[in-house]
């Protein structure tokens, strides 16, 4: 890892910049492979047998971007270590993804509203992200961001009968969105991947500005749900550094024992 | 509120048991209160929409969008119908005699007595 400090100097050419774009493609891989496991827990537990496929249609969308860029970070990094080793073979201060993707499934609402935060930002996010100066990264985007939009669309039609449903799913719904909000400033927080920004310029995007349309696309929904706007009073920080909620400490071993347990298992 | 009417989600059209809607008013073969709905999937441009088999949805953007996750997630379609099952009126399988049978032995009805010139591929 880049913060390591027993890592030797790698020795490629420019090692600021392959460090930066390690570290990026790593962060970014992290949230997809981190909600997509999170997503896998409703399988056989969703509410109906149709909304357990299309959680898992979503997860296994995820899963295949994450697949990309872990793929791409290793071979950026450069010591051999492949998407397997990534995933499988990281302890938890070594996991880049923002704290939102790893919080709690609890009920359908939460998950909902999760999913609605999370892929309007990786809407945006990708949206601007093909036209990255990174060729990878540009392909990766084009081809996600019509992923995302179903998934954004998914969480949209969901928070819109929850929202706007029974006093029950009303209350559910709303107490969904309070208990995710404070993971939002997180995701637009420029100073959380500010050294990454200035290694890596037109290649990474600054989160900073996905914010307006991310906004502009929530709002709309929460007011047309009959929601309110949460106005928590902490946000979450720290997950582009490796430091993460408790969950995701209980998350990982579901992950990775079969791979830790059989190094090397395939079928 | 609603009633459990133990209905899978098969692949045949309206519930033809007649299961009396409940006390919410949910129409007959609706699971927790979620109708069921038809399928029919076109598989590309000029083939016309194949009955793909049904699913439940709250409504009929919920319906359209399983459908999209259920039938179509390996490539098969390129548009969607949904329908409520509740719409589909079926011929009852008590009526399969007077229905199908006079159709068996009119053999002049198949063209079956017509020679194919030779050289005509596409009949």
């Amino acid at each position: 890892m880049i913060t390591g400090p027993t890592l030797a100097q790698p020795p490629a050419a420019e090692p600021a910049g392959q460090n930066a774009l390690f570290a990026y493609s790593l962060g970014l891989g992290d949230d997809a492979l981190i909600l997509a496991q999170r997503l896998a827990e409703w399988i056989t537990r969703a509410p109906q047998i149709e909304e357990d496929i299309a959680l898992g249609n979503i997860a296994l969308d995820l899963l295949g971007q994450a697949r990309t860029l872990l793929g791409y970070a290793g071979e950026v990094e450069g010591t051999g270590r492949g998407e397997d080793d990534l995933a499988y073979l990281r302890d938890e201060r070594e996991f880049r993804n923002v704290q939102l993707v790893e919080i709690e499934n609890d009920d359908f609402a939460v998950t909902t509203a999760r999913q609605l935060l999370f892929s309007a930002y990786q809407y945006e996010l990708y949206a601007a992200l093909r036209n990255s100066a990174d060729p990878t990264l540009a392909a990766l985007a084009a081809k996600a961001v019509k992923e995302v939009d179903y998934h954004r669309d998914h969480a949209t039609q969901w928070a819109l009968r929850l929202g706007d449903g029974t006093v029950e799913s009303h209350r559910r719904m709303q107490a969904a969105l309070d208990v995710t909000w404070p993971y939002v400033e997180e995701l637009f927080d420029t100073s959380e991947v500010a050294e990454l920004l200035l290694a890596l310029p037109g290649i990474a995007v600054d989160p900073a500005s996905l914010r307006d349309g991310w906004a502009g696309y929530v709002e709309n929904v929460i007011v047309e749900a009959t929601l309110t706007r949460p106005a928590p009073r902490w946000r979450s920080r720290g997950g582009r550094a490796g430091y993460h909620t408790e969950n995701l400490g209980h998350l990982l071993p579901d992950l990775q024992h079969l791979h830790r347990s059989h190094p090397g298992a395939t079928w | 509120m609603t009633t459990e009417v133990a209905s899978a989600p098969t692949g045949g059209a309206a519930d033809a048991n007649g299961d009396p809607a409940g006390p919410t008013g949910n129409p007959p073969g609706s699971r927790r209160g979620w109708p069921l709905w038809e399928v029919f999937v076109r598989a590309r441009r000029g083939v016309s929409h194949q009955h793909a088999g049904s699913l439940h949805a709250p409504d009929a953007a919920m319906a359209l969008r399983n459908a999209r996750d259920v039938y179509t997630r390996r490539g098969e379609g390129v548009s969607i119908w949904v329908v409520p099952s509740v719409s589909i009126t079926a011929s009852s399988p008590d009526e399969k005699d007077p229905f199908f049978d006079p159709a068996l032995d009119k053999a002049y009805r198949h063209p079956t007595f017509y020679d194919v010139p030779e050289g005509v591929s596409h009949l």
